[in-house]
């Protein structure tokens, strides 16, 4: 893969001299316009006061940063909890997809089509609302029925990347069933879909921020109770660039190692035999399960 | 069943809602990630590098975090739309990132044979990718840009809890009217899986008559 890209693209010649001026002109110029849209967008946030000492001296109070600091906290415990459960109903709803009675396999597909189906939005409100149930379960609940839908999918896509030989081998030795899958098949399967599992790890700790929605009071409350506040006249625009680095930085060092687990495991020689899905997130934002 | 009946006006303006949202922000996320896409592609490294700062930084970033900052923020320089067209702007967005990543894999799966012979006949960066590989590319996208789409349909839904008319924010005018709150949820969720299917449909039916196996 890695020796595919650094060859030259088959979408243009490699660039002679001329191509290359005209090549370093279309950057210059590319690199001007987006220079001067952040200029322009600079020159707003100063041109309306958004760097005044005042609107960021709030952050130097230790009141407001063990408020964000608790938001933050609240944020990581709600993704730990949906993250550990998401992983526990994933793999229960892999095994009934995968299992020999028909019964359970229906069981287990019409759960996970319907909530992969269903906004996690819908299930999150339903839950706080329709159960009256405080926010914090009722967010992970909603995480955790959408995220382990997901996941059995992936785990049972898992399962069946790894090539027949493998099974037919065990069977071969005398192991039982549940032998089989548990030594055999389930090792690969999550080697090989280790990556895809962080991506949507990553989906989880993103969808945190719905518990905003619900006024449960995660790190995006945090900001927004700083935000809206009068005594520090309301530093919304600081917030946003605090709140969003951090959230957004969390989220791509949890796609680092995604990507990172994907080359290490592509060169493990315990994946000879299968196939390491790529870290993508496209692919595990995959909602409906009606597309294949 | 007297939810339904009783509040058929009120859901209607709701899935309505929903449906524009879905529509409008499609549009948006469909031509911006193809032109992301290209940029990610192209030979210039300076428009390579848009491409990829856009991706990155939107597909890490949490959508109630974006309706946020968009939808509270943006009126504070005097932008001052309707609520419905931040939300588009968001969702549209938010939605091109992975939109740009699905179209960027069908690129891949074209042939190099297709863009080298593109090449030999003397076609520009242009003419190669809009006219031989993109096209081709179209076939192979078909599932993933649907599945993306049905996501978005479903993000729609965050953007009740920002003053737009949508399915979802229903509930709350449901529950102050008194009906079974329980009964409300059901026939929001029949809308959304009517819309999600809805769209499944169509990308079948594009994927019978378009698409390719590679």
């Amino acid at each position: 893969m890695s020796a595919r890209t650094a060859e030259p693209s088959a979408l243009y010649d490699i660039p002679g001299p001329r191509t290359r001026a005209r090549h370093l002109a279309y950057g210059v110029v590319a690199s001007l316009a987006i220079a001067a849209v952040l200029a322009f967008v600079l020159h707003l946030l100063i041109g309306t006061g958004q760097f005044a000492a005042v609107k960021w001296r709030p952050f130097t109070y230790t009141g407001i940063q063990e408020l964000l600091l608790t938001g933050l906290a609240n944020t990581l415990k709600a993704f730990a909890v949906a993250a550990v459960l998401s992983l526990v109903l994933g793999a229960a709803l892999a095994a009934g997809r995968l299992s020999d009675h028909a019964p359970v396999r229906w069981v287990a597909t019409v759960f996970v089509e319907f909530f992969r189906a269903m906004p996690v939005l819908v299930m999150i409100f339903f839950v706080f609302v329709a159960l009256q149930v405080q926010a914090l379960p009722a967010l992970v609940t909603g995480l955790t029925l959408y995220n382990g839908s997901v996941l059995a999918e992936v785990f049972r896509a898992g399962v069946h990347s790894v090539p027949a030989g493998q099974r037919e081998a065990a069977y071969a030795l005398g192991m039982r069933k549940t032998q089989v899958m548990a030594y055999v098949l389930v090792p690969q399967a999550v080697r090989a879909m280790l990556p895809t599992i962080i991506s949507q790890l990553v989906v989880a700790l993103k969808d945190t921020s719905l518990g905003f929605l619900i006024t449960y009071e995660e790190f995006l409350h945090a900001g927004r109770l700083i935000a809206i506040n009068m005594d520090y006249t309301m530093p919304f625009i600081p917030v946003v660039l605090v709140v969003s680095t951090i959230y957004i930085g969390l989220c791509m060092l949890l796609s680092w190692c995604a990507n990172r687990v994907a080359r290490c495991e592509r060169h493990n020689v315990k994946n000879r035999d299968v196939e390491v899905a790529p870290a993508r997130a496209g692919s595990t934002m995959a909602g409906g399960g009606l597309q294949r | 069943m007297d939810v339904l009946t009783d509040n058929f006006a009120l859901y209607g303006e709701g899935f309505l809602g929903t449906l524009r949202l879905t529509l409008y922000s499609s549009l948006l996320a469909l031509v911006v990630g193809v032109v992301m896409a290209g940029l990610r592609v192209a030979p210039v490294a300076a428009l390579r590098w848009i491409g990829t700062a856009w991706v990155t930084v939107l597909r890490n970033t949490p959508l109630t975090l974006l309706f946020f900052a968009m939808l509270l923020g943006l009126p504070r320089f005097g932008v001052a739309l309707p609520f419905e067209l931040f939300a588009v702007l968001a969702l549209g967005c938010y939605t091109s990132a992975f939109i740009c990543e699905a179209v960027r894999s069908g690129i891949t799966t074209v042939p190099v044979g297709q863009g080298e012979a593109a090449r030999s006949l003397g076609m520009t960066f242009g003419q190669t990718l809009g006219t031989v590989v993109l096209p081709q590319a179209f076939r192979t996208v078909i599932p993933p840009v649907g599945s993306t789409l049905i996501a978005l349909a479903k993000n729609s839904a965050i953007a009740g809890s920002f003053s737009v008319v949508e399915l979802l924010s229903t509930y709350k005018t449901l529950n102050e009217n008194g009906y079974s709150v329980i009964w409300a949820f059901v026939w929001i969720a029949v809308g959304y899986l009517l819309l999600t299917l809805a769209i499944s449909a169509v990308f079948n039916l594009l994927e019978k008559r378009w698409g390719v196996a590679r």
